[in-house]
């Protein structure tokens, strides 16, 4: 599986390197779309010193460290929202017929550098925030592998939202409030956002371990909700858990598949 | 071959209040055996492509058992890809962004054809087909009738058991249709692939096809050869006259 | 008018895809809802608003995305342009550019029945939006409204249009979405830029989509002037477009598309 894709993804790459214009040019542009995200930051914190309790620094580590999660998801799997696309025109089918997984091709479906654009400034951001807080290695190891984890929510969430669209072919849209939506849900502390919410990203949709829970380990900070301890270090059993479940959905969408068209 | 047992495909369409269960295809049983060619014929709407898409494992069966190459195609469907060759006339199964050879290579590894059988495949179905100017050419930008041939080659690369076509012939120009034909006619008769076609061109038919099905409804009407198939109306001239006399009654 | 009724009900097929719309943009001015109450409470009175008009300006703008297409696209001339069928619409004798203007207020109806008005009633059932009791405010609103979507027009159709021109106009797209998205008052308030950047915004046509409609149902600004802005940019929008309109013309006659 993993041969296939760098297979395909290689391919695909080639293929696009052959118009390298546009391609720079989209990459600086997805660069600074995602930057704008930065800039509401920045304009907030001319107005107050903190948001939900978290100074600039700490906002901008949450910001870099989900960002650089959700980038890589997306550069990754991402391409599987497009699913629906796929199925109105059809190339869903020539998909299914071809040796190798459905999912895999998807993936990697006009697979681009395109998307590097967000991985770039999310990596910028975490770069300048972390010199700032100064962690001792006893908190920070702890970052690599919430990005690890954060990366295979988002890309569980990018499946599930494919998964969706095999019921919900006419309304692919859904899917951003979940994929996107998470996006912009983790790029500010929990802590600004109602109870029931965090509760509800916290144990039925589990954005919380994306960065949340991890950086309250790394920030050393206790829980604005009194959530135990050890939900901390619980993102790797959330991200085992939600892979799972996408998995499971992306198979029965497959299953209950039915082919449009003639 | 191919084994249909009693299979049926439904629907459930509308919304709703207004939903209901469409039949496209319902107690199907049919048997090609290796070797053969058969035309699969049937007005819009008969069942032909949801046939085809069972037997390619796009689509599961609602009901009855389907066996293709010795394999359940729902349950092993990456397994049959490697022993069945698919081509649709209406889409393409290339990657409409990649040159031709790229496509190719993709398929040698896709496949897992060994390099040498590749080579030597690939030369001789360029020979064939007269792929030789366009093969750097991105699919999108090929005619329709070189992307056809380029889908054949890609469908026939991996030496598949079994052949089967979905309106191949469809848009073609008289001379593309002609070639087309000849081709398919070597490859059964000279490397005694079996071929499952379904079609609209009757000259197809004729040209091509020692036995004939005809399904309308979703159910079997005719299952015979090309002379059987005009004894049903003997009083009519034509084979367009026939098949109308077959759909219509 | 006909144009407009026939915008309306083209629009009407894509229902599905409109609600899922409606169903993202609720989703995303709740998450909004939310920094913006965190950023008032900690600083009450900002920029003039209390935490209920900040709260309304967040569920509001998500209800502006689809009528006002902050996204961009909507337009049907953008995929006849790239496909070269626009060289048929600009040898009609009819106005191509009013007859997608009528179309696109067709479209803009459409949507605001869909995609507007279920943000806005979780909005208000989860938060309590400002509702204006005043009758001229509504109608002021209104008014600022469909002139909104009217410069948003102006604009997508001029960047529909540049495609005549250049030849991979993705660039195009996505540097349009950038300015609309930022300077809309979609990401913050523009009241909230700091310094010559909030004035300049302020004066930006983008602002006339989502900053100035909000503003005037808020009766957070002159009726007159809010009104008057935004005709400017109207004015001013279209005719630089029939401008382009005309030179696109000369070009499909002269080289043949």
């Amino acid at each position: 599986m993993v041969r296939t894709y760098l297979l395909l993804a290689w391919t695909w790459l080639r293929a696009s390197a052959q118009y390298p214009g546009p391609l720079i040019m989209m990459v600086i542009g997805s660069f600074i779309v995602s930057g704008l995200d930065v800039a509401a930051i920045w304009v907030i914190f001319e107005h107050v010193g903190s948001l939900g309790g978290f100074d600039l620094a700490e906002v901008m580590f949450l910001y870099g460290a989900a960002g650089l999660s959700f980038a890589l998801s997306d550069i990754l799997f991402g391409n599987v929202e497009r699913l629906s696309q796929h199925i109105k025109a059809g190339t869903f089918d020539t998909m299914l017929i071809r040796p190798a997984g459905a999912f895999v091709q998807m993936a990697t479906d006009r697979f681009s550098v395109q998307r590097l654009g967000r991985l770039a400034q999310a990596a910028v951001v975490l770069a300048i925030a972390l010199p700032q807080l100064g962690l001792p290695a006893g908190r920070a190891w702890m970052i690599p592998v919430m990005i690890l984890c954060g990366t295979v929510i988002f890309a569980s969430i990018f499946t599930l939202g494919g998964a969706m669209q095999f019921l919900l072919t006419d309304a692919p849209e859904v899917a951003n409030a979940f994929t996107y939506g998470g996006s912009a849900l983790t790029q500010y502390p929990l802590s600004v956002y109602g109870n029931e919410l965090v509760k509800g990203v916290t144990f039925i949709v589990p954005l919380a371990f994306v960065n949340w829970q991890p950086a309250l380990f790394v920030l050393d900070r206790p829980d604005p909700l009194g959530l135990p301890y050890w939900l901390r270090f619980a993102a790797p059993l959330a991200a085992v858990v939600l892979s799972v479940a996408a998995a499971l959905a992306w198979r029965a969408g497959i299953r209950r598949y039915r082919s449009t068209g003639s | 071959m191919i084994e249909l047992n009693r299979v049926g495909r439904s629907f459930t369409v509308g919304r709703r209040k207004a939903r209901k269960t469409v039949h496209a295809v319902r107690d199907l049983s049919f048997t090609v055996e290796a070797g053969e060619f058969v035309g699969y014929l049937g007005p819009n709407g008969a069942g032909k492509s949801t046939t085809i898409k069972m037997l390619t494992g796009i689509l599961a069966p609602t009901s009855g058992r389907i066996q293709v190459a010795g394999l359940d195609p729902t349950r092993r469907r990456m397994a049959l890809a490697r022993r069945i060759g698919v081509v649709f006339g209406q889409r393409t199964t290339l990657w409409w962004d990649l040159p031709l050879k790229d496509s190719f290579e993709l398929v040698r590894h896709l496949y897992k054809v060994d390099q040498i059988d590749f080579r030597r495949r690939l030369a001789e179905l360029t020979e064939l087909l007269g792929l030789a100017e366009f093969m750097s050419t991105p699919v999108r930008q090929l005619s329709l009738g070189q992307r056809m041939r380029g889908d054949i080659t890609a469908a026939l690369l991996h030496d598949p058991a079994v052949l089967v076509l979905d309106e191949p012939t469809i848009g073609l120009d008289v001379v593309s249709k002609a070639a087309m034909r000849e081709f398919l006619r070597h490859l059964n008769a000279d490397r005694g692939t079996t071929v499952l076609l379904t079609t609209h061109d009757l000259g197809d038919i004729e040209k091509l096809c020692r036995r004939v099905m005809v399904i309308d409804h979703g159910h079997l009407a005719f299952d015979g050869t090309l002379d059987d198939l005009r004894a049903t109306a003997p009083d009519e001239e034509s084979m367009e006259g026939v098949v109308t006399r077959l759909y219509s009654g | 008018m006909r144009i407009a009724a026939y915008g309306f009900r083209r629009h009407s097929t894509y229902r599905a895809a409109a609600i899922a719309g409606a169903f993202t943009n609720t989703v995303f001015g709740i998450l909004r809802a939310y920094v913006l109450i965190a950023l008032w409470e900690a600083r009450p009175g900002l920029a003039g608003y209390d935490i209920a008009d900040a709260v309304t300006f967040c569920f509001l703008s998500q209800a502006f995305i689809g009528p006002m297409q902050v996204f961009g696209g909507g337009l049907e001339i953008s995929e006849r342009v790239r496909t070269g069928d626009v060289a048929i619409d600009l040898i009609r004798p009819a106005s191509l550019q009013m007859w997608s203007l009528a179309d696109d207020l067709g479209r803009a109806a459409y949507l605001f029945l869909l995609r507007s008005l279920p943000p806005t009633i979780v909005g208000a059932a989860l938060f309590g939006l400002v509702v204006p009791i005043d009758p001229a405010t509504w109608a002021f609103f209104l008014a600022s409204f469909v002139l909104g979507v009217i410069v948003s027009f102006g604009w997508r159709y001029l960047i529909a249009l540049s495609a005549c021109w250049i030849i991979d106009d993705r660039g195009v797209q996505s540097l349009s979405l950038v300015m609309t998205f930022f300077f809309s008052g979609m990401v913050l308030p523009l009241n909230l830029f700091p310094g010559r950047l909030g004035t300049v915004a302020a004066a930006l046509p983008w602002s006339a989509m989502v900053q100035v409609p909000a503003d005037v149902y808020l009766g957070k600004r002159d009726v007159l002037e809010a009104l008057g802005f935004q005709s400017a940019w109207a004015v001013a929008l279209l005719l630089l477009g029939a401008l382009v309109t005309r030179s696109a013309r000369r070009k499909v006659v002269v080289q043949g598309g």
